[in-house]
């Protein structure tokens, strides 16, 4: 024993806990580790728990004096003003660079744009843009924490994270659950957050919808990819149903309205070959009618509100894991800089 | 008058079946014998011991980018770059500001890289006006001006019936048709269609947009008994195809990138999606990319080409869907294919064939040969030497490539055009530390992203 004792330290000292490795920014699920991920949740549960009771943890304004830019070259309701009402309740100023109205109209570059926020101040960016990619390129760019906030057919983290914290709160558990996910699969970004992180949580992902909008096998993690809608929904215990993209049914790329209500929209009868206690999702916005019966969206198996809800404890978690305990850079150094 | 002896190199020439130790003499920029122990009789003599002398390397496509876009790359970069990576001959291609589509056009480039260019500069003109697709261009006029081939590259000849005229035209005059297979249908994504796409979301341009062109093309030049060559092949379907023609007897050679025989869709991804991994076609699967590498050993794709597409920073450094296609490869093809196939896939004079005598057949250039009279475009190739690619030290206007930080063996020490040295590789190591700071981030950026 005494032989074991006087041991030398090993060479490759062990990492200090288990603490994941710190998130500099937030641009998919793709690259996040489970860890991180269960983190991020949990620090959303307690915001949200911090929120109702109004705690103290609140009033300490652990992001006061943070200045965030929501960049959004296409149209947003919840995520942008979800992390608008999370940045102000950390205590955190938010701003929006309206896109419509800024110099982006006079033809100016991304990365100029981008460069001159940081160059104004901003301690984080939260960016959405059509094109696939472009939040990892907005990270190349720029030294403060980027959050993708939807990147073309690309990732939507933030909307991922906000669901698996609505079926955690709804059944529990993520890990064993069956998941469906049901529509234009191969161009959503929420669907490919959403695939990733639930299969990285334990959950067991399905994806249907018409032969065109499926991904090839393999290509959402290890999701099953199928046809047959109602093998899908057999015992599901979650069921998303992703907007129907209506410039993609006028270019004939999926089926018309009518159509698609019919073959692939959901309705209250369709959830009797789900589980007894299934959770149903949407993204939003909801086509009323086309891809969600209107009277689902009543039912209380629908959790779309608390969704929304549990948007702004997630976006609150981000913001205060990629900006709190020294992340990003203090405002306090770059107090000189110009005035908003 | 100039008179050089070549001494005691492994002189690799497939023209003359020729792999040996021999000194050539060089007379009045010509080729004036090969032999064993010359003497040098008042000769310059350059040392080649330890060296390949290879017949002048041959570029059968590359973008110079004159006119129009000089601040990409003129004649005078594109050349140095060419001199720098052993090539003494190139094919430029027709899709400048404006395009190379008249008479006046080609021969006023061709007077202009006479002058501008340190290594021989052959047009490839339009095939049709304005490179627009719709009405041929004068092949008889053009091949009187100058140009060595016909081609719309960097766009398909998506009308059936205007490709089957131009076959028709160009056998007539006997000007080879060079073809861009991308059915425009079928393509308009940013990267190969596959699991990495579909993974990432990135739009894809799926196998089957160059293979069902290159399918119709074949059998249009069958019917015509017309000469075809399939520029930058990319997938195995395409590869199959022209095996297929060849074995019917078809006239069809074809030629595969240094990229499309290194690199592949894992890459891009890799990268982070880096705009410098970016171009059409794009990179393809591994399983598409063994096809490429045993077509390229067994003949049945004929040669390598660069596809030298110069791009500025700012039309490459955009979220990759927005970023320009294309790749610089003048100054790297000879060392990256040497160091990853040579003599693992490509036996040293398969590598010759492919870079120098082949391209020269295919065009029905004079070069590829050392064979006494003819001109004396000799490449110098210090087949064991090892260097990290920089592209700060390229003599290219631009740097887009993939390749930057790549620790390679390999590498031309000098490059002589009619006799006349335009590139020798300065002794020493080239600025090691800058270099090897260079690999250590692209090391570490490929293992990060």
């Amino acid at each position: 024993m005494s032989l074991s004792l006087s041991m030398p330290a090993p060479a490759v000292m062990p990492a200090p806990g288990d603490a994941p490795p710190a998130l500099r920014h937030l641009l998919g699920i793709r690259g996040l580790t489970r860890s991180q991920a269960e983190a991020l949740l949990a620090e959303a549960r307690s915001w949200k728990a911090a929120r109702a009771g109004r705690l103290q943890a609140l009033s300490r304004r652990p992001l006061a004096g943070r200045r965030i830019v929501t960049v959004f070259y296409e149209p947003s309701t919840r995520t942008m003003t979800s992390f608008h009402v999370a940045a102000a309740a950390l205590g955190a100023e938010a701003v929006d660079l309206p896109v419509s109205r800024s110099s982006v109209q006079k033809g100016e570059r991304l990365d100029d744009t981008l460069e001159t926020l940081e160059s104004l101040g901003a301690d984080a960016v939260v960016l959405r843009h059509p094109q696939t990619g472009a939040a990892h390129y907005a990270a190349r760019h720029l030294s403060i924490p980027v959050i993708n906030g939807g990147d073309g057919t690309g990732e939507h983290p933030t909307q991922a994270l906000t669901d698996a914290l609505t079926i955690l709160e709804r059944r529990g558990r993520v890990a064993g659950l069956k998941v469906a996910i049901l529509g234009d699969i191969r161009h959503s970004r929420v669907a490919r957050s959403n695939a990733l992180l639930l299969e990285l949580l334990g959950a067991e992902v399905w994806l249907s919808g018409p032969a065109a909008a499926l991904p090839p096998a393999g290509a959402f993690g290890g999701a099953r990819v199928t046809l047959n809608r109602d093998e899908a929904l057999e015992g599901a215990d979650v069921v998303m149903a992703l907007r129907v993209q209506r410039e993609r049914q006028a270019r004939g790329l999926l089926p018309p309205p009518g159509a698609y209500r019919s073959r692939w929209g959901l309705d209250a009868r369709d959830l009797e070959r789900c589980s007894p206690d299934v959770v149903l999702l949407h993204p939003g916005p909801v086509n009323r009618d086309v891809e969600v019966d209107g009277r689902l969206l009543e039912d209380p198996r629908c959790a779309v509100l608390q969704q929304v809800a549990n948007g702004v404890a997630v976006r609150m978690a981000v913001l205060h894991t990629l900006l709190g305990q020294g992340g990003g850079r203090s405002w306090s150094t770059c107090s000189s800089a110009a005035g908003w | 008058m100039e008179h050089l002896l070549i001494r005691g190199g492994l002189v690799i020439d497939p023209s003359q079946d020729l792999e040996d130790v021999l000194d050539v003499r060089i007379r009045g920029g010509r080729v004036a014998e090969l032999g064993r122990d010359l003497d040098p009789g008042g000769a310059q003599v350059v040392d080649a011991a330890g060296l390949w002398v290879t017949p002048g390397l041959v570029d059968a496509h590359v973008h110079l980018r004159v006119p129009g876009e000089t601040h990409k790359e003129d004649l005078a970069s594109g050349g140095a770059a060419a001199a720098a990576g052993g090539f003494t001959t190139v094919v430029c291609m027709p899709n400048t500001r404006p395009p190379l589509d008249d008479v006046i056009r080609v021969e006023w480039l061709r007077w202009k890289a006479q002058e501008q260019s340190p290594v021989r500069v052959h047009v490839a003109a339009a095939l049709s006006r304005g490179l627009e697709g719709t009405e041929l261009t004068a092949f008889a006029e053009l091949k009187a001006a100058g140009a060595v081939a016909v081609t719309d590259d960097g766009r398909p000849v998506a009308d059936a019936g205007l490709m089957r005229r131009a076959l028709v035209e160009a056998a007539a005059v006997d000007l080879p048709v060079l073809v861009h297979a991308e059915e425009p249908a079928l393509s308009g994504g940013a990267m190969h269609e596959g699991a990495v796409s579909a993974a990432a979301g990135m739009p894809g341009i799926p196998a089957a947009a160059e293979a069902v062109m290159v399918a119709r093309d074949l059998l249009l030049a069958e019917a015509l008994g017309a000469r075809v060559h399939i520029l930058h092949v990319s997938a195995r379907q395409t590869v199959d195809l022209i095996r297929w023609a060849k074995d019917r007897g078809i006239r069809v050679t074809a030629e595969v990138t240094p990229h499309h025989l290194l690199l592949t869709d894992e890459d891009v991804a890799a990268s982070g999606f880096d705009g410098d991994w970016k171009m059409n076609p794009p990179l393809r699967s591994e399983d598409d990319r063994q096809a490429l590498m045993e077509a390229l050993a067994d003949g049945t794709v004929d040669i390598i080409a660069t596809d030298h597409a110069p791009h500025h920073r700012d039309d490459k450094d955009l979220p990759f869907p927005e970023a320009a296609f294309g790749v610089v490869g003048l100054e790297t093809a000879v060392a990256v294919v040497l160091d990853a196939m040579v003599p693992g896939v490509l036996s040293p004079r398969r590598f010759v064939e492919a870079l120098s005598t082949g391209p020269a057949q295919v065009l029905g250039l004079e070069a590829g040969s050392l064979r006494p009279g003819m001109p004396a475009d000799v490449t110098l190739i210090d087949p064991n030497r090892e260097w990290i690619i920089d592209p700060a030290r390229f003599r290219s206007r631009s740097r887009n490539t993939p390749f930057a930080g790549r620790r390679v063996r390999g590498r031309v020490v000098r490059t002589l055009v009619g006799g006349r040295t335009v590139f020798c590789l300065e002794d020493g190591p080239a600025a090691p530390r800058a270099a090897e700071r260079l690999a250590r981030a692209a090391a570490a950026g490929r293992a990060g992203r």
